[in-house]
């Protein structure tokens, strides 16, 4: 719908509209531990989005009456700079944010040990600096980056990537025209040690068997999203280390 | 100190005690939905409407048609919005005020559903190609909340969008005048999209769970299939998480339990498929 005449998603050698092949992610990255007042950060660039996410808690939660005797509260807000799209985003809140928001919530919260902290509240801001299509993973991705930087105890990291459908083909991670002319998209977050699938949804037009292939590729492109999370937690302590080696 | 901690504990064994011996809480199968009553053009005021009992879960979905402007980007389309209104009377843990996020889901996983099938054939409402055109409004009221809005709501979506009829209008392109005629049409629908919701308690699968299988379930999940087998819209909700294969049989399970809806929605308002 609305698509530029004569715009082809994947041309006749099966490249993609960015040079992409049909299983490969754009380049992806990550870097943890770099906002001074957070307990935990981290900053993703994906392709061109360009997201920032930061956590704040445990701490005490306000309004009051939102606490829980027997856990942490987990909250999550994604919002999106009004500059970070085509057309200015009027800032704030909008339905898709707000929908966005709540799914991320709960694909980070099985991956967190709420329980051993009641009463309290761990705020989880993502903000989007950039938009090109598959925020909401790459919000997860971050955010799952800055909750270990903070500490937080978890039973895995929260990996993510989205597979779609362009041109009738199944493909890994689409990007803004991809994602706009494309058939579908089917963004999923997983905790890769147990295989756990957090995050499902798919927005298009799909068989069985399509929508199947494609949280497979999706799947795996999330595995290969956990790698680069593990280097870049790594990489924050390793230089530590340096530091410490370096002052003696 | 609220006791809903306590009280959902003890319902939480009994409904897990109840799965692990292939039993629901209210007696019902895995796959079984609750009995669905559906009566249609239940408001006259409204261009298309129709109220959905799902056990004691009600809904009210009323459509208004109205004429704007085009989204810049789909010159010619007509306009579809879906809202939903959480209504305190529905229940004790609803609050007045503007839609909260649960909701926005709501209407948004409904809205996916219709939107993606295409199910409602926007390119015939067309005035003027960029200018003027037809602006569906599909607007629920949840009445009664007992677990599985997303169902009922994507039931009488379609009950209502089925049986609507629209106003024939009369563009004059010299005076650029408007005219409603008395004649009414059909609003034109070309697919039946509805989803079906699962509950996962204890690693179970349950289909249209109710609220207090809702109360005490660690995740959900919607897939929303039309009558040709496509999805137009899956969506993983609240905290929990999801094996593949548990995602494979959700979404097999739904492709025949959506069929059964159809055939009962389609037979309730006394048409075939379109």
């Amino acid at each position: 719908m609305g698509r530029p005449e004569g715009l082809k998603l994947i041309d006749e050698n099966g490249k993609r509209v960015d040079g992409r092949k049909k299983y490969e992610l754009r380049k992806i990255d990550m870097e943890v531990g770099i906002l001074k007042n957070a307990d935990g950060s981290a900053y993703v660039e994906w392709g061109k989005n360009k997201i920032l996410a930061a956590v704040y808690g445990p701490r005490e939660i306000h309004p009051k009456h939102l606490q829980r005797p027997d856990m942490a509260v987990l909250r999550v807000r994604y919002n999106m700079a009004p500059f970070s799209v085509e057309e200015r985003k009027k800032p704030g809140p909008d339905r898709r944010s707000v929908e966005i928001s709540k799914v991320i919530r709960g694909a980070l919260e099985p991956a967190l040990l709420l329980e051993m902290f009641p009463r309290t509240v761990i705020d989880v801001f993502i903000e989007v600096l950039q938009a090109d299509a598959g925020t909401r993973v790459a919000g997860i991705t971050a955010a799952s980056l800055a909750l270990a930087d903070a500490g937080i105890p978890m039973r895995d990291l929260v990996a993510a990537c989205a597979a779609g459908k362009i041109d009738g083909e199944i493909v890994l991670d689409l990007n803004k025209d991809e994602d706009n002319y494309g058939e579908a998209d089917v963004p999923v977050a997983i905790m890769p040690l147990k295989n756990d699938i957090t995050l499902l949804q798919m927005d298009g037009y799909l068989t069985r068997d399509e929508l199947l292939e494609a949280v497979k590729l999706a799947i795996k492109g999330a595995k290969a999203v956990y790698q680069k999370q593990r280097e870049a937690l790594k990489e924050k302590y390793l230089q530590i280390a340096q530091e410490v080696a370096g002052n003696e | 100190m609220s006791d809903a901690p306590v009280m959902a504990g003890i319902m939480r064994d009994r409904i897990l005690n109840l799965l692990k011996k292939g039993k629901r809480i209210d007696g019902r199968g895995f796959e079984d939905y609750r009995d669905v009553e559906i009566k249609t053009n239940v408001i006259e005021k409204a261009e298309g409407s129709a109220w959905v009992r799902l056990g004691e879960t009600r809904v009210l979905v009323g459509i208004k048609v109205d004429v704007g402007e085009p989204f810049p980007d789909l010159p010619d389309r007509g306009v579809m919005t879906t809202n939903v209104e959480l209504v305190p009377l529905a229940s004790p843990t609803f609050e007045p005020g503007p839609p909260d996020e649960n909701a926005i889901e709501l209407a948004r996983i409904v809205d996916r559903g219709i939107r993606e099938s295409q199910a409602v054939e926007l390119e015939k409402l067309v005035i003027v190609p960029g200018k003027l055109v037809r602006v569906i409004f599909i607007d629920v009221h949840v009445l009664d909340h007992d677990g599985n809005l997303i169902d009922a709501t994507g039931l009488g979506a379609m009950a209502a969008l089925l049986t609507a009829r629209i106003p024939k209008l009369e563009y004059n392109g010299e005076t650029g005048e408007l005219v409603r005629l008395d004649e009414y049409e059909p609003l034109p629908v070309r697919h039946v999209p509805l989803p079906v919701t699962f509950a996962k308690i204890g690693g179970n699968m349950v289909v249209d769970p109710s609220l207090d299988e809702e109360r005490v379930m660690e995740s959900r999940i919607t897939v929303t299939f039309d009558e040709t087998g496509h999805v137009s819209a899956v969506q993983k909700g609240e905290g929990g998480s999801f094996k593949l294969e548990e995602v494979m049989y959700a979404v097999d399970t739904a492709m025949r339990k959506s069929s059964e809806l159809r055939e009962m929605l389609l037979s309730s308002v006394d048409r075939g498929l379109p």
